[in-house]
């Protein structure tokens, strides 16, 4: 499968990924020989095969409805870029 | 001292031939005088290591008898230490500081184990050369010019250097296994849940694991015990009783059977690593193990459905680098979405970018039943044919890599080629079965690894038969020049 240079920028979109112009015709072409290596999988006749999300059994613990730990908001802030009175600061939204 | 394996060492201090102050000063004298060239390393923090090694010494003169204690290492910079900088050898987390430690370093310290620093690996541990680190390259003791393997790349140089006994690694698609191999190291990925994930940077989240790298399996062994077990902070953690992995080292392998699959020995598979692996088998067979020809009918299809299912994760374990909270954030962002792109845009290397940009295409809508469903269903079938092959064998053996380490640069322009290094690996991180690879044999002053994998939860089969191996054989003493 080929892409083009306009799913590139889409897909860096969707990612939040900026990229100079100068990385999109490269990334373009690293893409589409990675996709025609994934293309195998299309031949595979995999009819009524359950899907596998991961390893062994698909049941997630569950642990009981009660307090583990303790209060660390300023240990778990430091190492934020910006925050003021125990929110993290990011350029105004709402104007 | 540093010619000793890890075993070798713990009887030493056991002993009281050596202290653990020595080891250590040994150990970062070595690291002093060797990393600037290899670069394994990206921290070295040599007053933690000290008092850490005079605790241990204290300890062990007030009676407290524990088979690590005071033996040095080095952790993968994926896991965090409090305290320190944890990187992901990502300019991302440069200044990255962890507000906690990971379960595997705490357990760890509490086995008395004392941490000489933390080891460069490729950038989120993406990458099968070590050629994607922020924070430089790293290169093969064994030949400078060549890559060390990835993306445990650091780990596997370091100790093969001897610049530390161990290094924990892991191993996403054969990040333990690869570089083990490329480096003449023993290495194991455990069985997924053995070993807690909590406090390990977060790469494919149904495929990770960690483990040891060391000289032997001896080493491996009475690591990854230390290692294992329930952790009630990762929700993938295995309940399931971890054995005494040294327990039955010394038992004979009478009847053991190696299953062989004809697959490994196909096209892609370079010939001179064939015939150490099949001397290796032969040896097996010495030993009283019984080879038994199988098939795993689709190998073909793991590197496909691999580099569907790990960048979808990986899309979406990432999406938490966003500028806001930890990490990277670029300078005078405009607007919150100038802040995401271009804290994510600088932040990231090429290769992180190019596997969030493939998981996220693999995700997005009209795509995901096409690509990430159809990966989902292809990883059944492979792992359903190693459930069939378990049902006539006790471990399956192999290759670990197509080709010995290859020279730098050599497949950086061609994402495919570098992709194809984990031909044998990834099926072991696609079913959740644990896997070792053990050094078997050198091409050209390169070495060589054979692969084994075992089925869940059966860890100390694998390191059994790789034991009674090395008491035969000597390829995992040998050692590269240039390193006294």
């Amino acid at each position: 499968m080929a892409l083009s240079t306009d799913d590139i920028r889409q897909i860096a979109h969707l990612a939040r990924i900026g990229l100079d112009e100068s990385a999109i015709e490269p990334l373009r072409d690293d893409l589409s020989t990675v996709l025609n290596l994934v293309e195998q999988l299309n031949a595979v006749d995999t009819a009524g095969v359950e899907p596998m999300a991961h390893p062994g059994n698909a049941e997630l613990r569950l642990r009981e409805d009660k307090v583990s730990e303790q209060d660390q908001r300023d240990a778990l802030q430091a190492p934020a870029p910006a925050t003021e009175q125990g929110y993290f600061l990011v350029p105004r939204v709402i104007e | 001292m540093y010619e000793k394996t890890l075993a070798e060492q713990s009887r030493m201090l056991a002993n009281g031939d050596c202290s653990s102050a020595e080891l250590t000063t040994h150990y970062l004298d070595r690291i002093a005088r060797l990393d600037k060239e290899l670069n394994t390393m990206v921290s070295v923090n040599a007053d933690v290591a000290m008092e850490a090694a005079k605790r241990a010494d204290e300890q062990r003169s007030s009676g407290t008898q524990k088979p690590l204690l005071g033996v040095p290492m080095v952790h993968k910079d994926i896991f965090c230490v409090a305290g320190g900088r944890t990187t992901c050898g990502s300019r991302m987390l440069e200044h990255f500081q962890a507000p906690y430690s990971a379960t595997v370093v705490n357990k760890l310290n509490d086995a008395g184990m004392v941490t000489l620093g933390k080891a460069n690996m490729d950038e989120f541990a993406m990458g099968s050369s070590n050629e994607n680190s922020y924070f430089g390259p790293v290169k093969n003791p064994w030949q400078h010019d060549c890559v060390p393997g990835g993306s445990s790349g650091g780990s596997a140089a370091l100790v093969a250097a001897r610049l530390a006994p161990m290094a924990t690694g892991t191993d996403t698609g054969g990040s333990i296994r690869q570089p083990a191999a490329f480096c003449g190291l023993t290495g194991i990925k455990p069985t997924y849940g053995r070993v807690s994930r909590y406090g390990m940077i977060a790469f494919a989240s149904s495929l990770d694991q960690a483990g040891p790298l060391a000289i032997s399996a001896e080493d491996c062994a009475m690591v990854l015990q230390a290692m294992a077990g329930f952790d009630e902070r990762d929700s993938t953690s295995s309940q399931q009783a971890v054995p005494d992995f040294s327990a039955s080292l010394n038992q004979p392998i009478e009847g053991l059977k190696i299953g062989v699959p004809e697959e490994y020995f196909s096209a892609g598979l370079d010939d001179a690593v064939a015939t150490h692996v099949r001397a290796a088998l032969a040896e097996f067979e010495k030993l009283g193990a019984k080879l038994v020809s199988i098939s795993l009918p689709n190998q073909g299809l793991c590197i496909p459905a691999y580099y569907v299912v790990a960048p979808a994760e990986a899309s979406s374990n990432l999406s938490r680098f966003d500028g806001v909270r930890f990490g990277y954030r670029c300078d005078n962002p405009v607007d919150l979405e100038d802040l995401y792109t271009r804290s994510r845009g600088e932040g990231f290397g090429a290769e992180v970018k190019r596997r969030i940009m493939i998981g996220t295409y693999a995700l997005s809508a009209g795509y995901y039943d096409a690509y990430y469903l159809k990966a989902q269903q292809v990883r059944r079938l492979i792992s359903n044919d190693f459930e069939n092959a378990f049902k006539e064998v006790d471990v399956i053996a192999g290759p670990t890599t197509p080709t010995p380490a290859f020279q730098t640069g050599a497949k950086t322009d061609d994402p495919v080629a570098m992709y194809l290094n984990d031909l044998f690996t990834v099926s072991a991180n696609l079913s959740g079965l644990p896997a070792m690879s053990l050094p078997c044999g050198e091409v050209n002053g390169l070495p060589v690894g054979l692969q084994m994998t075992g089925q869940y939860f059966d860890e100390a089969r694998l390191l059994h038969a790789a034991h009674r191996y090395q008491q035969v054989t000597d390829w995992h003493q040998r050692m590269p020049s240039g390193i006294e």
